[in-house]
């Protein structure tokens, strides 16, 4: 049994995450409106990957999780970071 | 491990399950990741194209969406920890408010999609094809990506009925919750894809 490992997360947490996740969204569509050009695209991606970092640090509750799920993350995220950087050499560099 | 429990108790390995359970959402991530991928590619071929295209669709929409889709998973979160406070009661209200939420989203991608096809935009169209090459791969990566999306959503409503009935009927409780709680990380993926999907999709200026 484990159930001491089991942090249960506060209802004030959840909703202030909430919360942050709405005020990203109405950045994130504010920001598409000023017509940034190039820059739009990095700021909505860093905006989405905010949103995402606190969608899996509370509510997927990787914060309490222990350190070999945190790390393992990073596998499937850098096996995209490669392959998109490398996909991009050959697309720019033909 | 455990010393001072004398009633029968039937081994779980949560541990083990929510280990199994976040390899699975690794390949799901993958697999979304390699639809980014063609989707980045073309989108710095045919920059222009991508703007011109994305403006048929409706923003409105798109951040109601992503606003129901973000409620679910609070929703979602809040069932599992009033489950863990010993709640059942709230726990269930709160799995239902999840699904209500999901089927919303559903109803709205209907509309949304029912509306393009009205005016002739879906793949194979010859209104489509009399676009130009980039608007096609936009809307070709539109429907598969968010259709693909949406049948997540779907499997997603599935499992979350699954574990609500669990909970009624009892079979999961306040010392066993890793299934629910392996179906809130599930879910909580599938809101996790539409946080790309939106900005990528609708908000392309």
């Amino acid at each position: 049994m484990n159930e001491q490992d089991n942090h249960i997360v506060t209802t004030k947490t959840f909703a202030a995450v909430w919360i942050a996740l709405l005020m990203l969204t109405a950045i994130t569509v504010s920001v598409a409106k000023m017509h940034l050009g190039a820059f739009s695209a990095f700021t909505a991606i860093a905006i989405a990957s905010a949103k995402a970092g606190l969608v899996l640090w509370y509510f997927m509750h990787l914060k309490y999780e222990k350190r070999l799920l945190k790390f393992l993350l990073l596998v499937p995220i850098l096996t995209l970071a490669v392959i998109i950087g490398l996909t991009f050499v050959d697309v720019w560099y033909r | 491990m455990n010393d001072s429990t004398q009633t029968a108790v039937q081994h779980r390995d949560y541990a083990g399950a929510k280990l199994g359970m976040w390899l699975f959402l690794f390949t799901e991530i993958l697999l979304f990741g390699g639809l980014f991928l063609v989707y980045s590619v073309y989108r710095s071929m045919y920059p222009e194209d991508f703007h011109e295209a994305a403006a048929g669709l409706s923003v409105v929409l798109g951040t109601v969406n992503t606003v129901i889709l973000l409620t679910s998973s609070l929703t979602m979160a809040l069932a599992i920890s009033a489950l863990q406070r010993g709640n059942t009661r709230q726990s269930v209200l709160l799995q239902g408010a999840t699904i209500v939420l999901g089927l919303v989203f559903l109803v709205n991608k209907y509309f949304e999609w029912s509306g393009h096809i009205h005016e002739g935009i879906f793949p194979n169209a010859p209104e489509l094809l009399a676009r130009s090459h980039g608007q096609v791969q936009f809307y070709g990566l539109y429907y598969v990506m968010t259709g693909l999306h949406g049948l997540h959503v779907v499997a997603g409503l599935a499992l979350i009925g699954i574990m609500l009935s669990l909970t009624i009927r009892q079979r999961i409780t306040r010392e066993d919750n890793g299934k629910l709680e392996n179906a809130g990380l599930y879910w909580h993926l599938v809101d996790l894809i539409w946080i790309y999907l939106f900005p990528l999709f609708y908000l392309i200026t």
